[in-house]
């Protein structure tokens, strides 16, 4: 007994965790599925119907602005991330004094919630105290900074609490990736009389694509995934001005008891991520072996 | 402090046969030296033996009892790894009573044995320190101390040797050998690639290739007597010259080479004679050379140098092991001889035809 | 280190010198600029409201009150309680030392079967939970509010518990995976030949080395389970809310007189810890967030 115990025991240590992922993750995935395929509304049916929820969820307005939000916020939330992260790590990567305590000052935004985020930016962007009350209060009356009530503006106030939040991170990224570039490459390249831009466009970055790779694969998860910030920031106004695909669907499973239009919003979620993240984590685990 | 037999014992991994048809007896108190190139399953036999890796075929037995099943502890084995592989957090003393303690040996008895294995290997001042405070040999004598301690009934090696420098490994060689003369009663089973390594320490040799056993013999008779081509090139450096040879009616005769009082088995064919470099010489005025021709390389060792002479460009060159005091160089023309009981013959299979 | 700094030779002294202070100053801006929201979050929570409706926003408060600190923590209204913030920063350090705690244990066993005892499948079982850990939780949100209500475990702590534990394994077993697939087979042959079992090995040789890694673990999790607003906000009751969904209703809240200083007082609380676990152990956290970058 006791030896099969012993020998066992790696099969039963995974045992769990194995059964808990194929419930929690691929069972109620594919409940999630089901559901998206039937006329669920406040309550799960669970005959199979088709495609109408998908359909409904096309033709809904709100989703179609969802959808454009995500790709606006996705395209610049990843876009400046990145570049300002890169920016920040060469820049520190110049041996530069009290680099520490700039480094830790860039990154601790990633520390925080996205609901103290949303909440400090909020104020800061608020129309009748915050910045434009500021601006105006030294002397130029006619500033107007009113992007967090405007509906076609507001989704860039998200952008930019985004970019504050995340950016350290990328930087921190770049600045690993930076430092784990060969310094053999980099001195030979420097007798050679490469002058040091070039040796930064031309040798440097280059050998840090696959770290452009996982930075860009973090961000766009975070990107679609973000759901708290936009809650914390103008809880999806102005009216659903700033609706993401994620505040769509929470609010059709918890507030409007749509549960089909829930389900199938969150397999089309799910699908963006998965033609993210799939070919990245297919290449992953195969060079691991 | 056992006497091990292994019958038909064999491993696979999936489809790959890693292991087949080992039969082999080690005596109680033995030191052997399983030996061969990367990839022979020298190392998985050991495994096997330590019982790291599931018999796949066969039986192993310990003292006449099968031990197939048994866990390392059970078995009674201990073993040297070629990493060391001591636990990075432990001290040097915790490290050897490590095994001790989980074998519920009292305190006392665990005290008295560590110490005991600190001063046969000089470890006693290193007691209290962490494995990264010591240098690559004092870790080498820890993992030794740490096998030693729990009295094993075999004493297994994992190519120990091979992460010291070259000073050290000889040094480190000598202490090896004279821990087999002070426990003579365990049985000691050693992996390496290094034929000097198999050459020096062992009692018997056991040479693998792909999976089955070559020869087992001592050493010298392995390097006298090869069982075939493989032992025959493996032991001995530089290794012995193969050269092809024909049945004449003189004897056995390679072209271009005096005949060889040799005589073939009727009809062989794609026979090969073999020479080692140490028994070439250079031949004494007015005797018969045994081959004649032009120094195409001479490398010289110090004490010895070894000629080349082209053999054409299929063939590999001849190498003889000639005084190192020889004004030698690069086109002189020289006379080779041997003696023939030192020449050896191999048939097309290249298994060795007249021993002797 | 890439160090381009030593070899410029076509460059004077004065022109480097210039050069380099450049550089600071823009650092030193870009460091203002990630400063500024807590400097203002900070200097905000202090001011009275009278002085947050006349003055600047970046203007250093005239006197110093902490009334909105004391309202934030123990007075606050959100929704139809007013207890403030105490209770649900309660109930979230309530949840998340056990989940931590549980999910880490069980991230650290599953790495060491996973990268020390491998197995038929176990690739297989590692590549599963991987895969988990990139989900958007949007698509288990429906069938876990009904799989904790089968359970008994709607609105509860215990339910947001398992959420938390059972999403937290994938990272978990990612992070102690890719530690000890470093650690040399040959320790753990060294140790089965000294006669240690499966947990033994585990315990007497595996954990102890495992103190950077556990730390890590420990940061990561923390981070997320406190910072976490999704599970929180979708699976507690009124009495259960983490601080986060707490802080989100005070900030929200329409009744009453819109006090931004006590918002902010109450966000600088809910921030506490987790800035704190950043102060003390950036490295791991940094550490945890890079090992973290291979998952998303």
């Amino acid at each position: 007994m006791f030896d099969w115990l012993e020998r066992q025991a790696p099969k039963l240590v995974l045992a769990p965790s194995f059964a808990a992922m194929l419930l929690f993750v691929y069972g109620f995935i594919g409940w999630t599925a089901w559901v998206s395929l039937t006329k669920s509304r406040l309550l799960p049916k669970y005959e199979i119907d088709g495609f109408g929820q998908y359909e409904r969820l096309f033709n809904a307005p709100r989703w179609d602005v969802a959808i454009e939000n995500l790709a606006i916020f996705g395209i610049l939330f990843i876009g400046v991330s990145m570049a300002l992260g890169l920016l920040l790590a060469i820049l520190l990567d110049q041996r530069i004094r009290a680099e520490g305590a700039l480094r830790t000052i860039y990154l601790y935004p990633m520390a925080l919630s996205m609901i103290v985020t949303g909440t400090a930016w909020k104020w800061i962007l608020n129309p009748g105290l915050g910045i434009e009350a500021m601006v105006k209060g030294w002397g130029f009356d006619t500033f107007t900074f009113g992007w967090l009530v405007d509906p076609d503006m507001a989704i860039y106030t998200v952008v930019i609490a985004g970019v504050w939040q995340a950016s350290g991170f990328v930087m921190a990224l770049f600045l690993a990736g930076l430092r784990s570039v060969d310094s053999e490459i980099i001195k030979a390249a420097q007798v050679d009389g490469i002058p040091t831009t070039r040796i930064y466009t031309a040798i440097i970055i280059p050998s840090m694509a696959p770290i452009f790779l996982s930075a860009f694969i973090v961000l766009a998860h975070l990107a679609i995934k973000s759901f708290d910030l936009v809650i914390a920031l103008t809880g999806g106004g102005p009216g659903y001005a700033t609706d993401l695909p994620a505040t769509y669907m929470y609010a059709m499973a918890f507030s409007r008891g749509d549960l089909g239009q829930a389900a199938s919003s969150a397999m089309i979620m799910m699908m963006i991520v998965f033609a993210v993240v799939v070919p990245y984590l297919y290449s992953e685990l195969r060079t691991r072996k | 402090m056992a006497r091990l037999t292994l019958e038909k014992l064999g491993k696979r991994y999936g489809r790959v046969q890693a292991l087949s048809d080992i039969d082999l007896a080690i005596e109680t108190g033995e030191f052997v030296v399983f030996v061969g190139p990367s990839g022979c399953g020298k190392s998985t036999l050991l495994r096997c033996i330590a019982g790291l890796e599931e018999i796949s075929e066969g039986e192993l037995a310990f003292d006449g009892e099968r031990v197939n099943e048994l866990t390392p502890a059970e078995r009674g084995v201990a073993m040297v790894f070629q990493s060391y592989a001591l636990y990075p957090h432990m001290t040097v003393y915790e490290n050897m009573a490590f095994g001790l303690r989980l074998a519920k040996a009292g305190k006392g008895a665990v005290e008295e044995r560590v110490r005991e294995a600190a001063r046969m290997l000089q470890l006693e001042p290193l007691l209290d320190r962490l494995p990264r405070q010591l240098s690559g040999g004092q870790r080498q004598r820890v993992a030794i101390g740490r096998a030693i301690v729990r009295d094993p009934r075999v004493f297994l090696f994992d190519e120990p040797l091979s992460n010291l420098d070259a000073a050290l490994r000889v040094q480190t060689r000598i202490e090896i050998a004279g821990l087999h003369e002070r426990m003579a009663e365990t049985t000691m089973i050693y992996v390496t690639h290094d034929q000097v390594e198999a050459m020096t320490l062992a009692d018997r040799i056991v040479v693998l290739r792909d999976g089955r056993v070559e020869q087992v013999g001592a050493p010298m008779e392995l390097y006298h007597h090869p069982a075939n081509t493989f032992v025959a090139r493996f032991i001995g450096s530089p290794s012995m010259n193969l050269l092809a040879a024909e049945p004449t009616d003189a004897g056995v005769q390679v072209k271009g080479f005096a005949p060889t009082p040799l005589t073939a088995p009727p009809g062989a064919r794609g026979l090969s004679l073999g020479v080692r470099p140490e028994n070439l010489r250079l031949a004494e005025d007015g005797e018969t050379p045994f081959y004649e021709g032009d120094a195409s390389l001479v490398e010289k060792l110090g004490e010895s140098q070894l000629v080349y002479f082209d053999m054409g460009a299929e063939a590999e060159p001849l190498v003889a092991r000639l005084p190192g005091a020889l004004p030698a160089k690069k086109g002189d023309r020289m006379r080779l001889a041997t003696d023939p009981e030192a020449l050896r013959l191999f048939d097309d299979a290249g298994q060795a035809v007249r021993a002797g | 280190m890439s160090d381009l700094s030593g070899y410029t030779p076509e460059r004077t002294d004065w022109g480097r010198f210039a050069l380099r202070w450049g550089l600071f100053v823009i650092l030193g801006l870009f460091a203002l600029w990630y400063l500024a929201p807590l400097f203002v979050m900070l200097t905000t929570s202090v001011k009275t409201l009278e002085e947050i409706r006349t003055g600047s926003l970046i203007a250093l408060p005239r006197e110093i009150t902490f009334e909105p600190w004391a309202k934030a923590w123990s007075q606050a209204c959100s929704g139809i309680t007013c207890e403030g913030l105490r209770p649900y920063f309660f109930n979230s350090i309530l949840l998340a030392v056990p989940s931590v705690a549980i999910s880490t244990v069980i991230g650290a066993l599953n790495g060491y079967v996973i990268a020390q005892w491998r197995f038929r499948g176990a690739d297989t079982i590692f590549a599963l939970l991987l895969f988990g850990c990139f989900i958007p939780f949007q698509v288990v949100l429906l069938p876990m509010a009904k799989m904790l209500g089968l359970l008994g475990l709607a609105g509860t702590i215990p339910g947001l518990m398992l959420v938390h534990v059972v999403y937290g394994i994938g990272f978990t077993t990612l992070f102690f995976r890719n530690f000890y697939v470093t650690i040399p087979a040959d320790l753990l042959k060294a140790a089965k030949v000294d006669g240690a079992g499966f947990l033994r090995i585990f315990v007497s040789i595996f954990l102890p080395l495992s103190v950077p890694i556990v730390v890590v673990s420990i940061i990561w999790q923390f981070t997320q389970i406190w910072n976490d607003f999704l599970f929180g906000v979708s699976f507690s009751s009124a009495g259960s809310q983490p601080v986060t969904v707490a802080l989100n209703n005070i900030v929200n809240s329409t009744t009453g007189v819109k006090e931004y200083n006590v918002d902010m007082a109450a966000a600088i609380i809910a921030a506490l810890p987790t800035l704190l676990v950043y102060v003390v152990a950036g490295k791991y956290f940094i550490r945890g967030l890079t090992a973290g970058s291979v998952k998303g």
